[in-house]
């Protein structure tokens, strides 16, 4: 196609955008405005139905939690399909992480920069634990505060080296968990179709609302689910940083 | 008060919006789409949503930076 035509084809395309989406954004409410019926609707029944004092949280593992199994899968199909994409060739070998002159190792990490990772990752580790275990009181859950512990090992890979990290993190282990939280969220849906009732029910006891074990099934499914979130989330990382730091070609 | 605070997000959002396009330096970029990153949280935060902000917190400065700054230090590796 020739410039000219792309830019017809362009001009026109735009103009149909331009009008569709005006008419579309006429038909809005005010910004701002009025809480929707749905919404009005969830604030004032979640908390008795469900003894959450987190409405999202209820929305998500509960009202649609069908919605939320998706997504994980479709986390565990990325980091899987990561895992396949980013494996060594055969032309490519795995080398520890080298200094780039010859004559000298690389430089160790100085202590205060190890001391301060200590401390910021044991504080990432319980900023996450009490993510996940609050995620039907406060805002954040499963899926938060998997990320947040999954960063903790990042801040090890900062502050220390490739060889310290590596400890922390064996894949075997990671890739395990990744599957137990994936079916987990799995088993508790089938924990429903047991009782007699639909998949992903709250069967469990529902308990009071403001208490930490609250909610039914909805702590359960943020634990499994956070579970999942921090070992995708560090295989992911772990994928990437075998790319930069070990996998190279292979000198002949 | 609400206002100020949502009108100082929404601003702050298209300027840090406009300066990650406008960066030429991939590297450099990465930084820039972090602060962005941490605009959009603000965002949501002052719009009351704060399941959304936490998701784009840990995702927009921890999973996407990583994500970038990796691949980048693979292709300029390739590239010596």
């Amino acid at each position: 196609m020739s410039r000219r035509a792309r830019l017809v084809f362009f001009a026109v395309a735009a103009l149909a955008l331009t009008a569709t989406l005006g008419v579309g954004l006429a038909g809005l409410p005010s910004f701002g405005g009025q809480v929707t019926a749905y919404a009005q609707m969830l604030n004032g029944l979640a908390q008795q139905q469900r003894r959450v004092t987190d409405v999202v949280s209820a929305i998500s593992f509960d009202y649609r939690g069908i919605d939320t199994l998706f997504e994980e899968f479709i986390l565990l199909s990325a980091v899987t399909g990561i895992s396949v994409l980013l494996r060594p060739l055969s032309d490519e070998t795995r080398e520890l992480p080298e200094d780039k002159a010859p004559d000298r190792a690389i430089p160790p990490p100085s202590p205060a920069v190890w001391l301060l990772t200590v401390f910021l990752s044991s504080l990432l580790v319980l900023t996450g634990i009490e993510t996940v275990t609050h995620g039907q009181l406060t805002p954040g859950g499963g899926f938060q505060g998997g990320v947040i512990l999954a960063s903790a090992i990042y801040v090890v890979y900062l502050g220390t080296n490739y060889v310290t990290v590596e400890r922390f993190q064996p894949a075997p282990l990671l890739e395990a968990t990744d599957g137990v939280g994936a079916s987990g969220y799995v088993l508790i849906g089938l924990l429903g179709l047991l009782a007699g009732v639909s998949f992903l029910s709250n069967v469990v006891g529902l308990g009071t609302a403001g208490n930490l074990l609250s909610g039914g099934t909805i702590p359960l499914l943020n634990l499994v689910v956070g579970v999942e979130v921090m070992a995708g989330f560090a295989i992911l990382a772990s994928e990437f940083l075998d790319q930069t730091a070990v996998i190279r070609m292979r000198r002949r | 008060m609400s206002e100020a605070l949502i009108a100082v997000a929404l601003v702050w959002v298209a300027v840090s919006g406009t300066a990650v396009v406008l960066t030429p330096d991939p590297l450099r970029q990465a930084f820039v789409a972090g602060f962005f990153g941490l605009g959009l949280a603000f965002l949501y935060l002052s719009l009351q949503a704060g399941d959304v902000a936490l998701s784009q917190i840990v995702v927009g400065a921890i999973a996407l930076p990583l994500i970038v700054l990796l691949s980048l230090a693979k292709v300029r590796k390739e590239r010596e």
